[in-house]
């Protein structure tokens, strides 16, 4: 493999990894007002991400930074092309970001509200827009010969990126879910809550999924260049959701938690073979010479070199300690008034 | 307003807005670490300084969560606001990025968390561990970042192919003088605001008499590290003019509204009126030799003026165009700069005299608190001004020498970037507000009081020394 394609399929991981870890925190938050009844339980469910939730984050910026330095081209295509989506993502990321220390700083139930309220709408907006970036990424944007961005918001707000936005806002309150469960004491009424909650609301991702993977199939020929079984996606994508419904149903809750995991890896991952094997990064939708392809729009050897050496020594340092993380704040949070001090 | 001029704009407010924030962790960090290393090794202070962790602890996290979300929109902007600009430099430039992100952000990150909500399940020495690798990753940040600045300000170990610089030599970008120079300069500016930061909240409750043994301990960490950070400031400040003035000499000769080419020996413009538009200054009180010596450390040195600078540049880098920079802001944000650094230096060498002087008598000298207090908001301003004497001062020049701002910009339409612009200015002047308010706040409460509330997930850090099962210093006892 060369390095620009191991670069490409990093660049994936990066992101993937982002969905995966941070759609759960994401979760939680949208969940959040549905599941609390008093401030007990408001505080509890804060408690399940507090620790985990900016480690999270962190590898959005990586995704960026790593972008920028191996896909300099695409990395300035799409940001500059998405500009008011990415607006968007970061004003919410900025109110949120701040919700979790600010909230209880003032003893004031209306101060609490309005940082519910930002913490909500928060990850609500960024869950959404993330599917409209991906879904954008296979159905390219208006490049032009200069290899610059035109066009305006009717052209990124087409209805197969709404349908991406609802499919991982969706997918993300489900993936929520099944994180709630492994992270609140059992016998918690929230625990019950929250379980329920994944019934709900996985039956709504798996719609929405379906109708995502149907229109990429349909309207967007996505499968057609996969070189394998076009159908395989979509059966897939069908037995990995069905399987979280039998596990809940089950209460097998590890393995609710790893298949929504799976199907938000499983669904990002579909995102960047659909762009790998067509060798574009960013087709254009205007001509389909103006597409920016994997080789151009990559950095020289010797800078994707440079890379391959520090992500190899630094990316499993990180996985390493993030991981011991999360072993360190393993224990069950649980909502009792007298607890509260000490299990957050 | 153009496209070009509100992305200036933005990316130039957004900057000084994150660097208001990023310049406490920075040095806080330090500080924090170094009173948790005193905590753990010494039994009998452990009770003064566990407390003054867990109070400046919580100060530093309400800061902290501020830094990390308007990072992320420095990081987003190159894309979104100067992708011509990514495009050019992606090669080289976005190594240390990504670096950054490796070494640093993941690290500050998770060790904060472990740091805080571990009080009650980790041994007081991975607790140690954590809050020095935060302290630590700061530093790594603060070095990568500066050192991609550097570059644009004297690009080294490049090469342009066609619209692309690229590498042809990583250690040369990283052991850039000036990526030396710049990060030095900024480490001492960070200890600075610090320093202050701890000297003015220790001076407030010192004042009121409350807590004495407690804040008495932390002014006088708080006046070495001013002291440190002072003396790193000046120093490092009069050493990078001194390069400026040879790799940016416009730069230079526009921090001193000079002109024409001085006279050998130079004097010392302290105050000018300037013309921009003919290109003079109208008035201008001048010390004399002052100028050599900032110059080049001698008593008969000369330096180019602009006028003569412009010409040259024209020559060098293409006819069509003036290449000043922004004089009067670069004049005058240099002037406020060094002055707060020569009071910063007065006061917290003062300060240091009094203390080995009088002893605990210190703590009586109510004037010297009251000053202390005053003195906070000094070092910030002076952060900003300095980012707007390096920046400006580079202009027309986004790389210099190789790329001007106008080519670096994206392809935006201007409703865009202005509704952009004002969300993001509605957001920050919210989050600066509610940052300073929170601050002062929690700092003014002081000890003596549990925080009537807890930050999120956590539980509250309880100052006081017979707190609950929560409380850090009983539990660091227990597991000792
Ligand atoms: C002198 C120091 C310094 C300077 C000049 C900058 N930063 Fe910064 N930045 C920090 C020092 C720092 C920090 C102290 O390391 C922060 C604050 C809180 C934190 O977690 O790290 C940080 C946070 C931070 C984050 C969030 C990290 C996280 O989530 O943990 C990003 C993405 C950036 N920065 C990016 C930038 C960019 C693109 C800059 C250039 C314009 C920049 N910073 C200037
Ligand atoms: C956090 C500290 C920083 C501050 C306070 C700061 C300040 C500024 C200011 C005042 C300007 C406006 C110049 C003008 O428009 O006349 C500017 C522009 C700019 N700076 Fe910085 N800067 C900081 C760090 C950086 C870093 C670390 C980089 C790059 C790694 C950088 C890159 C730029 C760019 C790309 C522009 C826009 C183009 C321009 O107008 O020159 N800045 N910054
Ligand atoms: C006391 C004497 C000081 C001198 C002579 C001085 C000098 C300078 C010079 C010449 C620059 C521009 C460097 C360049 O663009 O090449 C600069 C930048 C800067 N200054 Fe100062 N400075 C002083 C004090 C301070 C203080 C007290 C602070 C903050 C507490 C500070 C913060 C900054 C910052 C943040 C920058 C921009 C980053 C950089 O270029 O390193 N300076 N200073």
């Amino acid at each position: 493999m060369d390095l620009v394609t191991l670069w490409f399929w990093l660049v994936a991981l990066t992101f993937t990894l982002y969905f995966f870890l941070e759609g759960f925190d994401f979760g939680v938050d949208m969940l959040r007002p549905s599941l609390a009844r008093n401030e007990a339980e408001e505080k509890a469910l804060t408690g399940t991400i507090g620790p985990f939730w900016d480690g999270n984050e962190v590898w959005v910026i990586l995704a960026a930074g790593v972008m920028f330095s191996t896909f300099p081209i695409w990395y300035g295509a799409v940001f500059s092309g998405l500009y008011p989506v990415f607006i968007a993502i970061l004003l919410a990321l900025l109110l949120r970001g701040v919700s979790f220390e600010f909230r209880n700083q003032v003893d004031h139930q209306r101060w609490r509200s309005f940082w519910d309220w930002m913490s909500f709408s928060g990850s609500v907006l960024p869950a959404f827009l993330w599917g409209v970036v991906m879904a954008k990424l296979i159905e390219g944007l208006p490049v032009n010969a200069d290899a610059k961005v035109e066009g305006g918001l009717a052209d990124i707000f087409t209805p197969f990126a709404l349908v991406g936005g609802a499919a991982t806002t969706l997918l993300f309150v489900l993936h929520g879910a099944n994180f709630l469960l492994l992270r609140l004491h059992t016998d918690s009424e929230l625990y019950t809550r929250a379980r329920r909650a994944a019934l709900r609301w996985g039956a709504l991702a798996t719609v929405a999924i379906l109708a995502f993977v149907i229109m990429g199939y349909v309207t967007e020929g996505l499968f057609e260049s996969f070189g394998v079984l076009p159908w395989v996606f979509p059966v897939a994508a069908f037995l990995t959701l069905a399987s979280i419904w039998l596990a809940l149903s089950t209460k097998r809750d590890t393995l609710a938690f790893t298949m929504s995991g799976l199907t938000i890896v499983f669904a990002t991952v579909t995102v960047f073979i659909a762009l790998f094997t067509r060798g574009e990064v960013l087709p254009s939708t205007l001509d389909a010479a103006n597409s920016l392809t994997l080789e151009d729009s990559a950095s020289q050897g010797y800078t994707l070199e440079l890379m391959t050496w520090v992500g190899g020594i630094f990316l499993p340092l990180i996985i390493g300690y993030q991981v011991w993380n999360y072993h360190v704040f393993r224990e069950r949070v649980r909502p009792d008034e007298g607890a509260l001090d000490h299990a957050y | 307003m153009d496209v070009l001029e509100l992305s200036r704009f933005q990316f130039a407010t957004t900057s000084i807005f994150h660097f208001f924030f990023v310049s406490l962790t920075v040095g806080l960090a330090f500080l924090i670490a170094v009173m948790e290393t005193i905590a753990f090794v010494s039994a009998d202070r452990r009770q003064h300084y566990q407390r003054l962790t867990n109070f400046f602890g919580h100060l530093f996290l309400i800061n902290f969560a501020v830094g990390v979300v308007t990072g992320i929109v420095q990081e987003f902007q190159f894309g979104m606001n100067w992708s011509e600009y990514s495009e050019f430099v992606g090669n080289i430039f976005g190594v240390p990025l990504a670096l950054e992100v490796l070494m640093a952000f993941f690290l500050e990150s998770t060790f904060i968390g472990i740091w805080w909500f571990g009080k009650d399940r980790l041994k007081p020495w991975m607790r140690l561990g954590a809050i020095w690798l935060v302290a630590i990753g700061t530093q790594i940040s603060m070095f990568w970042i500066v050192m991609a600045n550097a570059w644009m300000h004297h690009p080294v170990g490049y090469e342009v192919v066609g619209d692309q610089a690229f590498l042809t030599d990583f250690s040369a970008v990283v052991f850039n003088y000036k990526a030396i120079l710049y990060s030095l300069h900024v480490q001492g500016s960070a200890w600075s605001v610090a320093g202050f930061f701890v000297l003015a909240i220790s001076a407030y409750h010192l004042l009121r008499r409350r807590n004495v043994a407690v804040f008495s301990r932390a002014f006088r960490i708080a006046l070495v590290f001013a002291a440190v950070g002072s003396v790193f400031s000046a120093g490092s400040g009069h050493t990078a003019a001194q390069y400026a003035r040879e790799d940016q000499p416009m730069k230079f000769a526009a921090m001193e509204a000079q002109w024409e080419d001085s006279k050998s020996p130079a004097p010392w413009s302290a105050v000018a009126l300037i013309d921009e538009e003919n290109r003079e200054n109208t008035v201008s009180v001048e010390i004399p030799y002052l100028g050599s010596i900032l110059a080049d450390n001698s008593l008969d040195a000369s330096y180019q003026g602009m006028n003569t600078l412009n010409e040259e540049y024209q020559q060098q880098f293409g006819q069509g165009r003036d290449y000043f920079p922004a004089v009067t802001w670069v004049y005058w944000s240099f002037r406020i700069m060094v002055a707060i650094g020569g009071l910063m230096l007065l006061v917290a060498f003062a300060g240091l005299f009094f203390w080995w002087r009088r002893r605990d008598g210190l703590n009586d000298m109510r004037w010297f608190l009251r000053l202390c207090v005053f003195m906070l908001p000094l070092p910030w301003i002076a952060n900003f001004t300095g980012w707007i004497v390096t920046e400006m001062g580079r202009q027309p020049f986004m790389v210099y020498g190789l790329l001007t701002t106008d080519e670096g910009v994206s392809a935006n339409t201007v409703p865009e970037v202005l509704v952009g612009l004002v969300g993001l200015w509605v957001v920050y002047l919210g989050l600066i507000g509610l940052d300073i308010f929170l601050l002062t706040r929690t700092a003014r409460a002081g000890l003596h009081t549990k925080p009537e509330v807890q930050l999120a997930a956590a539980p509250a850090p309880s100052y006081a020394v017979q707190g609950r099962g929560s409380d850090g210093f009983q539990d660091y006892e227990r597991r000792n």
